[in-house]
């Protein structure tokens, strides 16, 4: 029961997580939703008796995509509309001159 | 905001269709038959894997031995993805302009890590690399593998390269390592095809059930993946974190 009352609210965390990752325009912190979906999901993985996948989402999901999520945000922009603007802004002065 | 709600329903409707595909799956039955006499494919590999090759994973009995294949064209992908994110990535080396165009986050992550970051990497370092060769070695007795333990290593990798400004791996030692790794894996698969008719085809010398050396070929393909997956992962990481920022 009480594992069951735990899975419960790690599920709810995981789909709250992937809804704000996928919402928030700050893009650092959305990619750090992606990672606490990776830890909740190697957790599942592992309950659900598949140690091999829940090490190699322990491994590249929570730690080397999140990282290199960051490292490329770190070289662009970290928030999104303003990407957006510039992105715009730069072909919309191409064609003025 | 359209747009989003457009998203959602799309979303919600691929949900509904996939948990109503699910609840006709009957998960948890018993539908490999009994182990000695299996009726389906996965019940074949059940048996066949800790009878026959003598591999107490047979996760890895069937990436390796099974779909050993597979498993070459996943290295091959990985592969082609390392090369490609360098190729793409590759800057000449010119100084002047890192200087003049360095923007101010850059320069406020260039700064060296507190002592502590740096004293905790080098303590974790040797320890996150010996859990990775120990989890690639034991490939097919334990759960994980080439893969995985070759992630793990490069997350070690990563804490260095993260904590040490001028942490650089040495690049003809990561190449070498690489290619050699490549070459033992079709050197295998080879050998396989010339003296047992196949390739990837493993020996008829299986060992005991849980003894380190045993299961033929799979210990030592496991071991190539693993230091094959570590340095190209490793390399993606290195290009990443020292690319140049892009001039505004």
């Amino acid at each position: 029961m009480v594992l069951l009352i735990f899975l419960i609210a790690m599920a709810v965390i995981l789909i709250v997580a992937a809804i704000y990752s996928i919402v928030q325009k700050d893009l650092l912190f959305a990619v750090l939703g992606t990672g606490v979906v990776s830890l909740i999901l190697s957790v599942f993985f592992y309950i659900l008796q598949a140690p091999d996948v829940a090490i190699t989402e322990a491994a590249i999901g929570i730690a080397l995509t999140t990282i290199i999520f960051i490292i490329t945000i770190r070289n662009t922009t970290r928030d999104e509309d303003k990407y957006n603007d510039d992105y715009i802004n730069r072909f919309k002065s191409d064609k003025d001159a | 905001m359209l747009k989003k709600l457009f998203v959602f329903i799309l979303l919600f409707t691929i949900g509904y269709f996939l948990v109503n595909s699910l609840k006709s799956i009957p998960l948890g039955a018993n539908r490999v038959g009994s182990i000695d006499e299996p009726t389906t494919v996965s019940g074949y590999y059940l048996n066949k894997s800790p009878n026959a090759l003598k591999v107490a994973n047979s996760i890895t009995a069937v990436v390796v031995n099974f779909r050993g294949f597979d498993t070459l064209g996943e290295v091959t992908v990985l592969f082609l993805a390392a090369t490609g994110l360098a190729s793409i990535l590759y800057r000449k080396e010119d100084e002047e302009e890192e200087e003049k165009h360095t923007h101010s986050l850059s320069k406020r992550l260039n700064l060296p890590s507190s002592s502590l970051v740096r004293t905790g990497a080098k303590i974790l370092f040797p320890l996150i690399l010996l859990l990775g060769i120990y989890v690639f070695i034991h490939g097919h007795l334990t759960p994980g593998g080439g893969f995985q333990g070759g992630a793990i290593i490069a997350t070690g990798f990563l804490l260095m390269l993260v904590s040490y400004k001028g942490f650089t791996t040495n690049h003809n030692v990561m190449v070498w390592l690489e290619s050699l790794a490549g070459l033992g894996f079709v050197g295998v698969g080879l050998y396989g095809l010339f003296a047992y008719g196949s390739f990837l085809q493993n020996t008829g010398w299986t060992g005991n059930l849980n003894d380190l050396i045993s299961g033929g070929f799979i210990p030592l393909i496991y071991i190539f993946i693993g230091i094959k997956v570590a340095t190209e992962l490793t390399n993606v990481l290195d290009t990443l974190l020292n690319i140049k920022p892009r001039k505004k």
